[in-house]
């Protein structure tokens, strides 16, 4: 099978990395991360820019492929099927179905410019999902209203704020009804006081109970929200623990210097 | 910005309680150059309309009375017929021929490179000529095995393994011969303006759709394609237009329907041919006003106010996927 011991659909860990390394032609962007996330936690990623954080997120979901290591999620190794030591490449239609656990929300939001809001939230269940129509739209007008957008179905993202614009692409990525969901820095492009607004359906998702990995410069969400932290440099993990342990007595040097910087 | 914040400027804004400011009448700038362009344009003008109506080559009524025989309907029949046709397998070709190019399999994306290469390379008028004339390559056209010329006498076989065939003539008709000369090289042209509008669709709207689990069909057919024709429709007008002038050359395939070989020929047997390349000229500009001003409409539809937004939002109302 594809499910390792420790990825197993039945364990505890929703995300498990082994050493994964990811290479950009000559330039090693993740140089060995091992972590686990477990089911329901709400995991924070911080680190200074161009230290690997979004890339390890887009290998998480397959967007970029790894060059060394094992990726599990929900028990799945991501990308490819193990039988004995071989590793067998998925195809592309194998690798889409198992994206569809996984939802990510970007930092530039990505809508799609050409739909409505609601056709935005309705576009991956109805093509993709198979469901009819007219539940689809139930769901998103439900999940549009659960993220505060309720009389916002006919706009355009043009038409909405950034935190609106971001809150859809929340909306979005649950109608998937996904099992993981990844933010790379949801609020680093939004106006401060739009933070506010993204942060509270973040933690409104969170209290539901769902497996959350983010990517943020939000040191306040995560000592609040978060179940744990890790500090990435460099393509590698140099501390990871709780919140209150890393953010407020960090152990290694690079940690400390970095946090000096943006707290 | 700061010190005049701080300092009111020298000239300050005067006490309240004054008059209303009195409207400005000064005396507007003269502009002598636009008399004197208006005045040399209008004598031009003069001198060509009094060429129109004296010169004798033209020959008014000589033209009306041939400018709408029935050929030369029928002409105008077959240039309309064949720059729609054309355009419309042209488009559909151009689609696939640039996301051939786009694709990741490098056999693909090396194919639609030849092909938009050779069409574009050759000459539209060289093109349908040889089209017309490909009937000495092949006398007939024939379904069967390939190179079973070789692999029948391989396995001491004789005879041949060939299903079905037609003569070449009767499938190559010169309208055929000029349709396919016509789209196959527009197909090449559209390509890269296919090419051009997917490529103009942000990396991040892919990225995207693929986190959310979509397939690659999915992701073109509804995400990148229907973003790409805000890019795409404009050019596709101008195509139009230029196809539309271009089916002139098809008269060299021959095609004897088509209206600039209809408008020569009569011109040819009276002796006149001078009213009628007059009449030519006459034709061409009037479809193509016609047509330049669908464009307008159209791309006006698709300029305001996200137009591909009301189509998607027209097919997810209509229940109806593309
Ligand atoms: N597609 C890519 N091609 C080449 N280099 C890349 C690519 N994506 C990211 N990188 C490089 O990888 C490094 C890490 O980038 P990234 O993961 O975006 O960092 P972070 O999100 O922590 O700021 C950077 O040096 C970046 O330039
Ligand atoms: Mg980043």
């Amino acid at each position: 099978m594809t499910d390792s011991p420790n990825g197993a659909p039945g364990s505890d860990a929703m995300v498990v990395a082994e050493d994964v390394h990811k290479s950009f032609g000559r330039l090693e962007v993740l140089r060995g991360i091992d972590l686990t996330v477990k089911r329901g936690e709400v995991m924070c990623v911080v680190g200074p820019s161009g230290s690997g954080k979004s890339t390890f997120l887009r290998c998480i979901n397959h967007l970029e492929k790894i060059n060394a290591g094992r990726l599990w999620v929900n028990g799945h190794l991501m990308g490819y099927r193990q039988k004995g030591s071989k590793l067998y490449e998925l195809r592309e239609q194998e690798v889409a179905a198992q994206r569809r656990e996984i939802g990510m929300v970007f930092q530039r939001f990505n809508l799609f410019p050409h739909m409505t809001a609601l056709a935005n939230v309705m576009e991956a269940p109805v093509q993709v999902r198979n469901v009819p129509r007219k539940l689809a739209r139930e769901r998103a007008t439900e999940l549009l209203a659960r993220v505060g957008l309720g009389d916002k179905h006919a706009h355009h993202p043009d038409q909405l704020s950034g935190g609106q614009q971001q809150r859809v692409a929340i909306a979005r990525a649950l109608a998937m009804e996904p099992a993981l969901m990844l933010f790379d820095e949801p609020t680093s492009a939004l106006d401060p006081e739009l933070v506010g607004e993204v942060l509270d359906t973040m933690k409104d998702l969170a209290r539901d109970g769902m497996t959350m990995v983010v990517v943020t410069h939000e040191m306040g969400f995560a000592r609040e929200v978060g179940d744990s932290l890790v500090f990435m440099d460099d393509g590698v993990v140099v501390e990871a623990g709780s919140p209150a342990q890393v953010l407020g007595s960090p152990q290694e040097e690079r940690t400390k210097a970095f946090l000096s910087k943006v707290l | 910005m700061s010190t005049s914040a701080e300092s009111p400027p020298p000239a300050g804004p005067p006490p309240e309680g004054r008059r209303p400011p009195e409207t400005i009448k000064a005396v507007p700038v003269r502009h002598p150059g636009r008399w004197v362009a208006a005045a040399v344009i209008l004598l031009l003008a003069a001198m060509f309309v009094n060429m129109l109506l004296t010169n004798p080559a033209f020959d008014w009524a000589y033209m009306r009375s041939r400018a709408f025989l029935p050929n030369v309907l029928e002409g105008v029949r077959t240039t309309l017929l064949l720059t729609v046709l054309a355009m419309v397998i042209g488009v559909v070709i151009g689609v696939v021929v640039a996301i051939m190019r786009l694709s990741t399999n490098p056999i693909l994306s090396a194919t639609a490179w030849v092909y938009t290469w050779f069409f574009r390379a050759v000459p539209r008028l060289v093109l349908c000529v040889l089209f017309g004339n490909l009937g000495i390559l092949y006398r007939e056209l024939e379904f069967g095995v390939p190179f079973d010329n070789y692999l029948m006498p391989l396995f001491g076989m004789d005879g041949d393994l060939r299903f079905y065939s037609v003569d070449m003539n009767t499938v190559l008709t010169a309208f055929m011969a000029a349709l396919l000369g016509l789209a196959l090289s527009e197909g090449a042209y559209m390509s890269e303006i296919v090419r051009a509008g997917l490529q103009s669709v942000d990396k991040g709207q892919t990225e995207a759709a693929q986190a959310l689990g979509m397939n690659n069909t999915t992701v073109l057919r509804r995400i990148t394609l229907p973003q790409a024709l805000r890019v795409i429709v404009p050019p596709t007008g101008n195509e139009t237009v230029a196809m539309l002038k271009d089916t002139a050359l098809v008269a060299y395939v021959p095609l004897n329907t088509e209206l600039w070989f209809q408008l020569q020929a009569i011109g040819n047997r009276d002796f006149s041919i001078f009213p009628m390349l007059i009449a030519a000229c006459l034709y061409y500009l009037v479809i193509t006003s016609v047509f330049m001003v669908g464009q307008y409409f159209l791309e006006r539809s698709f300029s305001t106010n996200d137009p591909v937004a009301k189509i998607t939002a027209r097919q997810t109302a209509g229940g109806g996927g593309m």
